[in-house]
């Protein structure tokens, strides 16, 4: 570990390397965790299933490639497909454990992720599957650091879908809707919004997002049916450091944890990688809480 | 159930939990598994049903347990038995002493946030023992063979897990009936009307969550030696197995009530043998739409519902309401 | 409520006598003889298990279409009993205890990986049923002192060990001392990556090459970037990885994508992955090390050669045969010829005479020491030169010279 560190002064070009790789990945992050806030804030859903959404957009663009199409078209078509399997899987469980505990959704969905993980392992096979976008790689300061043009390409990708979404709410009939939804449900009820189809647009939508992000996610990095969960709690970090409905925050946020996972993957070896994602993740609920108990005294 | 009722059950459960692994002995192997399960769904029960925090993390102790029992069984150079009784306690005991620790700082969470740290907790204890080489690290540990004939140590486990899954049975019983269990019904019902009553509900908490991790821990520690393999995410802090089991075979029983989670471990256990060594790579999706259907369709469990059905006859039940 | 009571118990009865009733005893019915496997159907061992299932099958087929076996007089046909360990340790050792008590099966085929032989082969060791396997390398189930386990395949000592003294090797005819190399490692977290990585640390230390990178890759993997990055920084001599088939694809991609310049790549598992045909000329140069090959010149009368078994395989799933799927079928043919020898189906005799094995197959020599080890086969090493896999090592079956060392990426 220490001489991990060392080598990180032997050799400064690897900070860069790592910061940029991290911050590549965390863009991915963030436009899951978009998904997440608003299902979150609108449906007061916690969406375990997240995950393996962003796995099955990956195996899409995959199909895509074996038909013999650039996976680029996966962006698309996977965000298209998977609206139609999301607001599937809202018509047929969501919208009936919406508005119970939230124990009950968590583990409704809990149980949907282990049934897609699965289908996508009888469909996919249990390899890695990546698909190859045709980009090249950059290379700077003497070949000592590499960027690859995919990644840089999903980093722009994330950026944008991440800006169209939020124009979309601000501007769309559906897109206001859906936030005078997330405010206060009952009283759009009463203004004649259809809150029903909201939640299926917005369940659909966060699919979608997932969805891009997956293709993105197989062309830059790879997929695989059983590795959706750290996608899925990656995001659910995001939204509590961001908060909800602060999608600004949720980019930096997202970014901040790319970053911040490559560090310690490198520093405290890869092999700790997930186990500093979910050990943080923890750490994050501690504080949360604390802060609140803290602010919950005051007001007594 | 009405008073005078229970121990003609409790009687019948006993005789058969003694005579099963006798009359068929073939099957001694799922039996000890069952009761096993059972112990893990009823101390899941503890915080989940009668306190209401739902915990997807329990496997920590389980694994806690396993790892420590075994690394005892290695490292101290007692003979198999000894070995295997002290692991299990010292596995228990560190199990419980996390829980202490680590209840004290994420059980004042509300809700879902402790779900949520609680699988990120079962998560991180795989990944962390899946890297430590002390622990064998990726490789996995192989605790010493059973010193007996062919057979015998399956009826071994299966008479310790029935030992086990029975006293804390009648231990939580007479637990419930207390003003310790009523104080965790009242978290569960309302935690803050309990807490503006004057509860120290941290200390309910911590203590139920304890309790649990203690019987987890001696469960972890038998199951090494009974799987014959360590490791760290597949047996140890195997959450897509029995971590998700324990949780979902107390809601398919009925949680928050003391027979539910034995119900749902049986049920989940033998329709799991029967059917899904013949599902051939679709089991997982089979579990995925069982767990949907329960928790979609029918949350409150067999118990919850033959309460709505037969509403007369729970009338003396004092505890046991669900909360929505 | 008793009524409730009543039904619950009743149903919870009546399922057990199904589950008394419904499973026949079945070691050896009629003219067929049972195996029992667990495999792995799903979970993170999907690929490598339908290979191992595919070789059991095979050679089961051709044995039975071949007229089966003949066992004191009467001829058998095998058939195979399988159940899917969903890839993990804990539920192969119960299908292990299932396999044997309720089916009554004696005789066991393996699991894929050596995490679920670490698991099953307790169990089977407790109930003295022998266990051919074809896909458990870990040299740590040789040291526990089994009796009724034999392997057909090399252990992961011997996995890599060429490539390192092949390394050595070349320094020296370089004027160089072997010492002043540098290896770095990359390893998955699992069984046996980890034994791999052992076994590569220790031939590095005979040769007294300094390891300067040695990273546990998680079995979630899906970017090795760290590691490049700090590989690009310490320029070692040669790199190992080791991770299954997707650690293979990874490190092929990323090395290219990165531009790590490294005079030697080793790797395990480069054809199962299918490194060739995913990453064509970006895999060249790479070593990889395999447990055999259709190329080599071993025959035995259920298949004919290597290459004829290949063909078969390839005809049967259309594709060409991995090494798991071979070595697979070897342990078929191993149980098939100790049935033979032992001239009845006891579990001891049919031990015993699969410890007195000595025979070769399409696979290789069979001949197992008293820990059930087979020692009378060596691990190939492969290099991708032109697209297509040539061994370069040992010397008695090496089709070409390796090509050394890899020029950097600029040049390539």
């Amino acid at each position: 570990m220490a001489a991990n560190v060392a080598l990180l002064g032997d050799a400064p070009f690897l900070i860069l390397q790592l910061l940029l790789d991290g911050l590549m990945i965390g863009a991915i992050f963030a436009v899951a965790a978009y998904g997440m806030a608003l299902v979150w804030g609108v449906m007061n859903v916690i969406n375990v299933v997240q995950g393996e959404l962003v796995m099955l957009g990956g195996f899409i663009a995959y199909q895509l490639t074996l038909w013999g199409l650039s996976p680029l078209w996966g962006v698309p078509v996977a965000a298209i497909v998977l609206y139609f399997v999301g607001a599937g899987l809202h018509h047929v469980v969501i919208r009936r454990v919406a508005d119970r505990d939230m124990f009950i959704s968590l583990l409704a969905t809990f149980g949907l992720s282990i049934l897609l993980q699965q289908l996508m392992n009888q469909i996919w096979g249990g390899d890695v599957k990546t698909a190859q976008s045709g980009l090249g790689t950059w290379f700077l300061l003497d070949y000592t650091v590499t960027v690859s043009q995919m990644k840089v390409a999903a980093f722009g990708g994330a950026i944008a879908i991440g800006a169209v979404l939020i124009i979309f709410l601000k501007r769309s009939r559906l897109g206001q809707a859906i936030r005078a939804t997330a405010q206060n449900p009952r009283a759009a009820r009463i203004l004649g919004i259809d809150t029903n189809r909201v939640f299926a647009a917005t369940y659909g939508i966060n699919a979608a997002l997932c969805g891009a992000a997956g293709a993105l996610v197989v062309m830059a990095y790879s997929v695989h049916p059983y590795i959706g969960l750290p996608y899925t709690v990656r995001s659910f970090m995001i939204v509590i450091v961001a908060g909800l409905g602060n999608l600004p925050g949720v980019i930096v946020a997202g970014l901040g944890l790319g970053a911040a996972e490559n560090f310690a993957g490198f520093i405290l070896g890869v092999q700790y990688q997930v186990a500093f994602v979910f050990c943080l993740l923890v750490v994050i609920l501690v504080i949360r809480s604390t802060l609140l108990q803290r602010r919950r005294q005051f007001l007594k | 159930m009405s008073g005078h009722r229970q121990p003609l059950l409790m009687l019948a459960v006993a005789a058969v939990g003694v005579a099963l692994p006798f009359v068929i002995p073939d099957y001694r192997a799922q039996i000890a598994m069952l009761w096993a399960l059972v112990i893990m769904a009823q101390t899941w029960d503890i915080t989940g049903g009668q306190t209401g925090y739902n915990s997807f993390g329990n496997i920590l102790f389980f694994g806690v347990g396993m790892y420590a029992s075994v690394v005892v069984q290695r490292d101290v150079g007692l003979d198999f038995f000894p070995g295997l009784v002290l692991g299990m306690v010292v596995g228990a005991g560190i199990a419980a002493a996390l829980a202490v620790l680590l209840g004290s700082m994420i059980l004042r969470m509300r809700g879902h946030y402790f779900a949520i740290a609680t699988l990120g907790l079962g998560i991180a204890a795989g990944e962390i023992a899946g890297g430590w080489d002390y622990l064998g690290a990726g490789s996995g540990l192989s605790p010493p063979l059973f010193p007996a004939p062919p057979g015998t140590a399956n009826l071994f486990f299966a008479y310790l897990y029935f030992g086990v899954a029975a006293l804390v049975f009648v231990a939580l019983a007479a637990l419930y009936r207390t003003r310790f269990g009523l104080a965790l019904n009242a978290i569960r019902d309302n935690e803050d009307k309990a807490e503006a009553m004057g509860l120290h509900t941290g200390v309910y908490k911590v203590t139920a969550w304890t309790m649990a991790a203690f019987v987890l821990g001696l469960v972890g520690g038998a199951m090494g030696n009974m799987l014959g393999f360590v490791d760290p995410r597949d047996t140890a802090f195997a959450g897509a197995t029995f971590g998700v089991w324990m949780v979902l075979m107390a809601i398919l029983g009925g949680k928050g009530t003391l027979w539910g989670p034995v119900l749902g471990a049986v049920i989940f256990h033998i329709t799991q043998e029967l059917l899904w060594t013949h599902l051939l790579g679709w089991q997982r999706v089979a579990l995925g739409v069982i767990i949907v259907g329960i928790v979609v369709f029918f949350p409150q469990g067999i118990l919850g519902w033959a309460r709505t059905r037969w509403p007369a006859r729970h009338e003396h039940q004092g505890h046991g309401s669900e909360r929505a | 409520m008793l009524k409730g009571w009543a039904v619950a118990i009743g149903s919870a009865a009546l399922g057990l006598s199904i589950l008394a009733a419904g499973d026949a005893q079945a070691k050896v019915e009629g003219d067929t003889v049972y195996l029992g496997a667990a495999v792995s159907l799903t979970g993170k061992y999907t690929t490598a298990g339908e290979h191992t299932q595919r070789g059991y099958d095979l050679a089961v087929k051709t044995i039975n279409d071949a007229g089966g076996i003949t066992v004191g007089g009467n001829t058998y046909r095998l058939e195979v009993i399988y159940y899917d360990d969903e890839s993990t340790p804990a539920r192969g050792a119960q299908l292990a205890e299932r396999l044997i008590n309720q089916d009554g099966v004696d005789f066991m085929l393996g699991p894929y990986s050596s995490g679920l032989t670490k698991a099953i082969a307790p169990v089977t060791e407790q109930y003295g049923v022998p266990m051919v396997e074809a896909n458990g390398a870990s040299l740590q189930l040789f040291n526990k002192g089994y009796r009724y386990l034999f392997a057909v395949l090399s252990t992961t000592e011997q996995y890599l060990a060429s490539a390192v003294a092949l390394a050595a090797e070349i320094a020296e005819r370089e004027g160089r001392d072997p010492a002043t190399l540098k290896l770095a490692g990359a390893f998955e977290n699992d069984p046996f990556s980890q034994d791999i990585r052992a076994g590569v640390i220790a031939d590095a230390e005979k040769f007294g090459i300094q390891v300067v990178i040695d990273d546990q890759l998680p079995p979630e993997l899906n970017d090795m970037a760290a590691t490049l990055a700090k590989t690009k920084a310490v320029k070692p001599d040669i790199l190992v990885v080791s991770g299954h088939s997707k650690g293979a694809a990874l490190a092929v991609r990323q090395v290219e994508e990165m531009r790590v310049d490294v005079p030697m790549l080793a790797i395990t598992h480069c054809d199962s992955a299918d490194v060739i045909g995913k990453f064509g000329a970006a895999s060249e140069y790479t070593l990889c090390a395999s447990q055999w090959a259709p190329t080599l010149s071993y025959q035995d009368d259920v298949f004919g050669s290597a290459a004829d078994y290949a063909a078969t395989f390839e005809a049967e799933y259309g594709y060409a045969p991995p090494y798991q799927a071979a070595e697979s079928s070897a342990a078929v043919i191993v149980f098939a010829d100790a049935f033979e020898r032992a001239g009845g189906f006891g579990k001891d005799a049919v031990r015993d005479a699969l410890a007195a094995t000595e025979m070769q197959t399409f696979y290789g020599n069979i001949r197992f020491d008293e820990t059930g080890k087979n020692i009378a086969k060596p691990m190939v090493l492969y290099q991708i030169q032109d697209g297509a896999y040539v061994v370069v090592a040992p010397t008695k079956w090496a089709a070409s010279e390796v090509r050394h060392p890899t020029p950097p990426w600029s040049e390539r």
